[in-house]
């Protein structure tokens, strides 16, 4: 990564060709004031002492590491493990990154916060995280979900954020990011912008990585305290892909096959939102990564069952740990998806969030053709009760 | 590979910036406040583009800002949104664009014309598979990695008569490529500065720029309002205090009065939603005429009681 410099004008932070800061200029400021402040931040043990505690005391962590053994022995392959963030606080991996970002802005005197959000979760972390502080926060979110999840929006609601909804382009994730941005680009001096994945310009993805760390740091000491040794496979859900860097980057020096699975809606040859596994390379939301587009270079629209999935760009590490194929990405489909949530709900007493079941499933399909002592670490990001309304009308729709 | 390159086909021996220090240089000896209206490609149709340019051309535009469509465009207000989504519905790309270049250049062979838009519909049109990409591009960081597919499209803008492009999303970080790209062809690199540009950033811009410095008026996204920011004048004064280079305001500008108030200051402005507002509330066969007319009333040239 680049360092920083106090100039305002520095070198960007790339993932080979991809990543950078191709925001506007009213943003770039701005942008170096984060990048200062992280800097600093991650040198002070102030900043990361409060970080710890909070993450101990409010939001639960440790998260188990919990052996799925009759999901294993339904499979007849490789031995399963998922990584608990559906126990953390508000139940998904996002709080890990709300909480941070939230004392940086704390940090940085921000008295107001925006976020966007797809499925709810990052907003409704957002919303807790700035509730625990008594922040004013505004979250913007695509009309389309709001619909979608209406009770993730009375959590938010509850919780003191303001919810905007967006009426524009195909009205999920992606419209709110630009909304989001727009306000960012008007309000710049008083506002921190608190990006829910690793995406966006530089230094989102790198901060975001690092808040989401802790998952993929817990999991390899717990891999190693319960078996005696690292999985052979370590499998995630991307969207943007904020819990998936999380699991990965503290892995991937070490000989543990990385799998992100991408959503693949109805099938690659229709509506899907599978960026790297059917995308080019492009710039969007500040960043140079993979993204779904037409000919002219339009963003074209992404779709899939699951809101959190549901987005046409990807976090440009990803995008990077493909391009050298240190990583795996793959696609599930939405009908897969529902699958791999009834699988684990009947198997192991555990509902996942539709994102995190395209991980299930797919490792569903690797784990048969693996032998007993082998081990697939799955990043279960977060839990389904958001979803089981959705879940209901899709099963009823295909019959069960 | 030199700064003084020449533009192709249509415009020969026109070098770097030519025809924006030709405009600048009129108006900083004494003449009018120049104009330059910001217009969608392809709004409210890719047909009606060329007779709306020539319109603004005849009502007094000194040049032409020509935007093409993007599906998400992060630093445009609800106006130039729905624009673009109406131009984008209606069939807009960028041959649209440059088309509506070309009838421009033709109308008014003097007039600097720049195109304006985001990274991405710029770099599908030289987006190679990624399959045939060789090593070098796939080791380059992001700023060099935006600057070579932007050379098929340098090349149809000059041939177009295009003399600059304002790219909204790259930054002078990531732009030292796509300059150099660029200029090849005898096309400027447009940068924004806001009110935000600390003073290195400001520097760093006016080593680089050619053409004119676009100066947004305020923090914040595309749109009409009633008065200029009341920070513009200490702003225009930082950034004068470091660069020659020409200055032309952006953002927020809608009057005649506005455009009295920050002749003052720089010797340009540019005018989009106020402008595309004009459009979408004229009657489908009236929209020439209000174009011309608006522009007769910003220029001055039309006193604005008289306005219908």
């Amino acid at each position: 990564m680049s360092t920083a410099s106090l100039s305002g004008v520095r070198e960007s932070g790339a993932f080979g060709p991809f990543g950078g800061q191709f925001a506007p200029e009213t943003l770039m400021p701005a942008l170096s004031e984060l990048e200062d402040a992280w800097e600093a931040a991650q040198t002070d043990p102030a900043f990361r002492a409060e970080l710890d505690e909070l993450l101990r005391n409010y939001v639960g962590r440790q998260t188990p590491l919990t052996l799925a053994p009759r999901l294993s022995e339904r499979l007849g392959g490789a031995q399963i493990w998922l990584k608990r963030e559906d126990l953390a606080h508000t139940g998904a991996h996002k709080i890990n990154n709300a909480i941070g970002q939230v004392l940086l802005a704390r940090r940085m005197g921000k008295p107001r916060i925006i976020a966007e959000t797809g499925a709810g979760q990052h907003g409704v972390a957002t919303a807790t995280a700035c509730a625990r502080f008594g922040i004013e926060c505004i979250v913007y979110m695509g009309a389309e979900d709001v619909r979608r999840q209406a009770l993730n929006v009375f959590r938010m609601n509850l919780l003191g954020a303001e919810v905007v909804p967006v009426e524009s382009g195909a009205r999920t994730l992606k419209d709110a990011i630009n909304e989001a941005i727009r306000d960012w680009v008007t309000n710049v001096r008083t506002t921190h912008y608190l990006i829910g994945s690793a995406i966006g310009p530089h230094p989102y993805p790198m901060i975001v990585r690092e808040l989401q760390s802790c998952i993929g740091r817990e999991a390899r000491d717990q891999m190693v305290e319960q078996i005696g040794r690292l999985p052979d496979a370590a499998v995630a859900c991307v969207g943007g892909g904020s819990n998936a860097i999380g699991l990965f980057h503290p892995l991937v020096d070490d000989p543990v096959q990385l799998i992100g699975v991408e959503a693949a809606g109805e099938g690659l040859n229709a509506r899907h939102a599978a960026t790297l596994t059917g995308g080019s390379p492009g710039v969007l939301h500040g960043t140079r990564t993979y993204v779904l587009q037409d000919v002219d270079g339009q963003i074209t629209e992404a779709h899939s069952i699951s809101a959190g999935l549901d987005y046409p760009g990807v976090g440009p590490e990803h995008a990077w740990l493909m391009q050298t194929e240190r990583a795996e990405y793959v696609s599930i489909t939405d009908d897969e998806a529902l699958d791999g949530l009834k699988l684990l709900s009947e198997t192991e007493g555990i509902i996942p969030a539709l994102e995190t079941a395209h991980a299930i499933a797919y490792a569903a399909k690797i784990a048969p053709t693996m032998s007993q002592d082998q081990h697939i670490l799955i990043g279960l990001s977060g839990r389904g009760d958001k979803d089981v309304e959705i879940v209901r009308d899709a099963l009823a729709q295909r019959g069960g | 590979m030199t700064h003084t390159g020449t533009n192709s086909a249509h415009n020969p021996g026109a070098t770097l910036g030519a025809r924006y220090r030709q405009a600048f240089d009129a108006a900083e000896s004494g003449g009018d406040t120049l104009v330059f209206p910001f217009l969608t490609a392809g709004f409210p149709t890719p047909e009606e583009t060329p007779e709306l340019i020539r319109a603004a051309l005849r009502g007094g535009a000194a040049g032409l800002e020509i935007g093409v469509p993007f599906s998400d465009p992060i630093a445009d207000g609800p106006v130039h949104q729905t624009a673009y989504t109406q131009a984008l519905a209606a069939g807009a790309s960028l041959d649209t664009a440059l088309d509506a270049v070309r009838a421009a250049r033709e109308f008014a062979p003097d007039a600097p014309l720049t195109l304006m838009g985001y990274l991405n519909p710029f770099l599908a049109v030289g987006a190679t598979n990624v399959a045939d990409a060789t090593d070098q591009a796939l080791a380059d960081p992001p700023g060099a990695a935006v600057g070579e597919p932007l050379a098929p499209l340098a090349r149809m803008a000059a041939d177009a008569g295009v003399d600059g492009m304002i790219i909204v999303d790259l930054p002078v970080e990531e732009s030292d490529a796509a300059r150099d790209v660029l200029a090849e062809h005898g096309i400027s690199l447009i940068y924004l500065l806001a009110p935000t540009s600390t003073p290195r950033r400001i520097a760093t811009v006016a080593d680089k720029a050619s053409g004119f410095i676009y100066l947004v008026s305020l923090t914040g996204v595309t749109g009409a309002r009633e008065q200029v920011a009341a920070d513009f004048e200490q702003f225009v004064g930082r950034v004068r205090a470091l660069t020659d280079t020409p200055l032309a305001v952006g953002f927020g500008i809608s009057r005649r009065q506005h455009v009295v108030e920050v002749g003052k200051l720089v010797p340009a402005a540019i005018i989009g939603s106020a402008l595309t507002n004009t459009i979408a509330s004229a009657p489908a066969d009236g929209r020439v005429a209000a174009v011309e007319h608006y522009l007769e009333v910003v220029t001055g040239r039309r006193s604005e009681e008289t306005s219908a």
